[in-house]
């Protein structure tokens, strides 16, 4: 079985020193400063188009423009050199500064179109999935949190999936989307039914689905160790989800 | 990216961290429930070869306090033998810090759904009569369950009752039971409630628990929640059955607001209820003329039966040879 102890090995403990955010998107390595800026953009642009749609009521088209102009101007400005990790966490940060280059952007309405395209993201998607969930009453923090997260997951899913694919352990995924994702009748299967749908023994199911938890978990906190500015707001967010105790 | 439901991202929030017990005698099976506090799993206990259940303190309540609830829960459990409570076969600590304990694998249904297949009301009282010789038994050796309702009582395919999660338990007299043996002592926290804290479940809380009473909680506390509880089956089984008046005057003894009021444990609560059941008349209630009338012609109704039977034989016969 995978033994995976907890964040930072089996004591707890974290490397010294690790590149954060926004030090790897400062890099001046553009192969390591891309690949923070894909996380981030993979993290944060449909919570943040979401937010825009559903609480500030914003139309399709000026939500995609933000979007894109909000990062465009991340790639563009050293608007991450003014992050102090004291002071809060970063995505605590991020969404402050959205919301103040939102109200400046919002000040010279012509300007928000300069942005370009940026990110070759779909917005489709996060329109079907906000016509899904529907209206909510969260308040805007709430609201964001709630979305950043299942992004991460999300993400995470994705990952997941890929990573035992081209491991060749398809089974362990197909358990895991079976049992522990939305199930599509809506039914979640018994183990039993799970081991006779792949003719393996009860056992199997047991395991493989444990395995396919643990890795999906371990992945969920390397990309919360990619997206965060120090061990300490890691420790925090991977407490206040998995409830993890470093 | 796959989009994910609010259920789908709390589900893998609570999921993707399953307790290991490897190098133990289990095998982890199928997450049975999950409460606020712990989950439950099937499991095999791989030496004896026989299926068990373990309850696992969930990795979102890692705090000492909560450590030392489960092992309170598993030494109450191991304290009360009792046929209507579930026996406890082991207990230790992973080696992630989750406590955990073993006990037997009760398979069959909770109560408010077992409530469904009940055909009468007297078929209900029995058993809800066993529910209260359990919570009797355990009041009596100092322990209260605090958080009685259907959901906590499972019946078992052979019709045997069990009251079940005992997580909030409080024994009366102790304030903390004091953890002994290796697996508990790097287990700290005192597990008992202070004053403002409110434990239980609304709508099966006395009063006293509503308003964090933790130093006035007692066994009429259990007798409250019993109330509520037979309020909720009688109100399932009233559709099908009226309820007859002395047992909603019981129903509302049990539930009475001041704690003076109520039955002073779940043996007296327990006792009007068969009286009830034998056709007698209940303390709970005081009944008219003609109410008692009532009753005594259906507790006695197979002799009141034959004597007027005899009766009009005789007035036939009387009214035969006059003839």
């Amino acid at each position: 079985m995978d033994r995976d102890t907890g964040i930072g090995g089996s004591e707890g403990r974290f490397p010294q020193t690790r590149r954060t955010i926004v030090g790897a998107l400062q890099s001046d390595d553009a192969a390591e400063r891309r690949r923070a800026f894909e996380t981030l953009v993979a993290l944060y642009w449909k919570p943040l188009y979401k937010y825009l749609r559903i609480k500030w009521r914003k139309s399709n088209e000026d939500a995609k423009d933000a979007v894109q102009g909000f990062f465009a101007m991340l790639l563009e400005r050293d608007a991450l050199a003014s992050y102090d990790s004291d002071k809060a966490a970063f995505r605590t940060f991020l969404r402050l500064l959205f919301d103040r280059w939102l109200a400046n952007e919002a000040k010279a309405a012509t300007r928000i179109k300069r942005g370009g395209t940026v990110l070759e993201v779909d917005f489709e998607s996060a329109e079907v999935e906000i016509r899904r969930q529907g209206d909510d009453s969260l308040e805007q923090d709430e609201y964001l949190h709630r979305e950043w997260l299942r992004s991460l997951f999300g993400l995470a899913v994705d990952r997941l999936r890929e990573e035992l694919s081209s491991e060749g352990r398809e089974l362990w995924f197909r358990i895991f989307e079976s049992y522990d994702l939305d199930p599509p009748g809506g039914e979640r299967p018994t183990y039993r039914r799970l081991a006779e749908t792949h003719g393996i023994p009860e056992t199997s199911v047991t395991n493989h689905l444990a395995a396919a938890r643990r890795r999906f978990r371990q992945i969920a906190l390397d990309l919360l160790r990619e997206s965060t500015a120090t061990d300490e707001e890691l420790r925090t967010e991977a407490r206040a989800i998995f409830g993890v105790a470093p | 990216m796959i989009w994910l439901s609010d259920e789908t991202v709390e589900r893998l929030r609570q999921t993707s961290d399953p307790p290991d017990f490897d190098g133990t005698r289990y095998r982890l099976g199928e997450e049975i429930a999950r409460g606020g506090m712990g989950i439950v799993y099937a499991a095999e206990d791989r030496e004896l070869g026989r299926q068990v259940a373990v309850k696992v303190l969930g990795t979102g309540a890692l705090s000492d306090g909560a450590v030392a609830r489960i092992i309170q829960e598993a030494r109450i459990l191991a304290g009360l033998e009792h046929p209507a409570i579930v026996p406890v076969h082991d207990a230790g600590l992973l080696l992630d810090g989750r406590a955990f304990y073993v006990m037997k694998l009760v398979r069959g249904a909770r109560l408010e759904r077992h409530v469904r297949e009940l055909h009468s009301l007297a078929e209900l009282l029995r058993l809800f009569l066993r529910i209260c010789e359990a919570v009797a038994f355990a009041n009596a050796r100092g322990v209260i369950h605090r958080d009685l309702k259907p959901e906590n009582v499972m019946i078992g395919e052979f019709g045997e009752v069990l009251v079940m999660d005992w997580g909030v338990a409080k024994v009366i007299g102790e304030t903390a039971l004091e953890p002994e043996g290796f697996a508990w002592r790097i287990a700290r926290g005192d597990p008992t409630t202070v004053d403002g804290e409110v434990v239980g479940t609304p709508g099966y809380m006395a009063p006293e628990q509503m308003r964090g009473e933790a130093g006035s909680i007692d066994a009429r506390t259990d007798v409250y929640s019993l109330g509520a509880m037979l309020s909720f089956l009688a109100g399932a089984l009233n559709r099908r059955e009226p309820i007859p008046r002395p047992l909603w005057a019981i129903i509302g003894k049990a539930m009475a607001a001041e704690k003076s009021e109520r039955y002073g444990g779940a043996g007296e609560l327990a006792a009007d209820i068969a009286r009830f059941l034998d056709g007698e008349r209940v303390s709970a209630h005081r009944e008219s003329i003609l109410e008692r009338g009532g009753r005594l012609v259906r507790k006695y109704r197979t002799p009141l039966a034959v004597i007027f039977a005899y009766l009009v034989m005789r007035v036939i016969v009387f009214l035969w040879f006059r003839q």
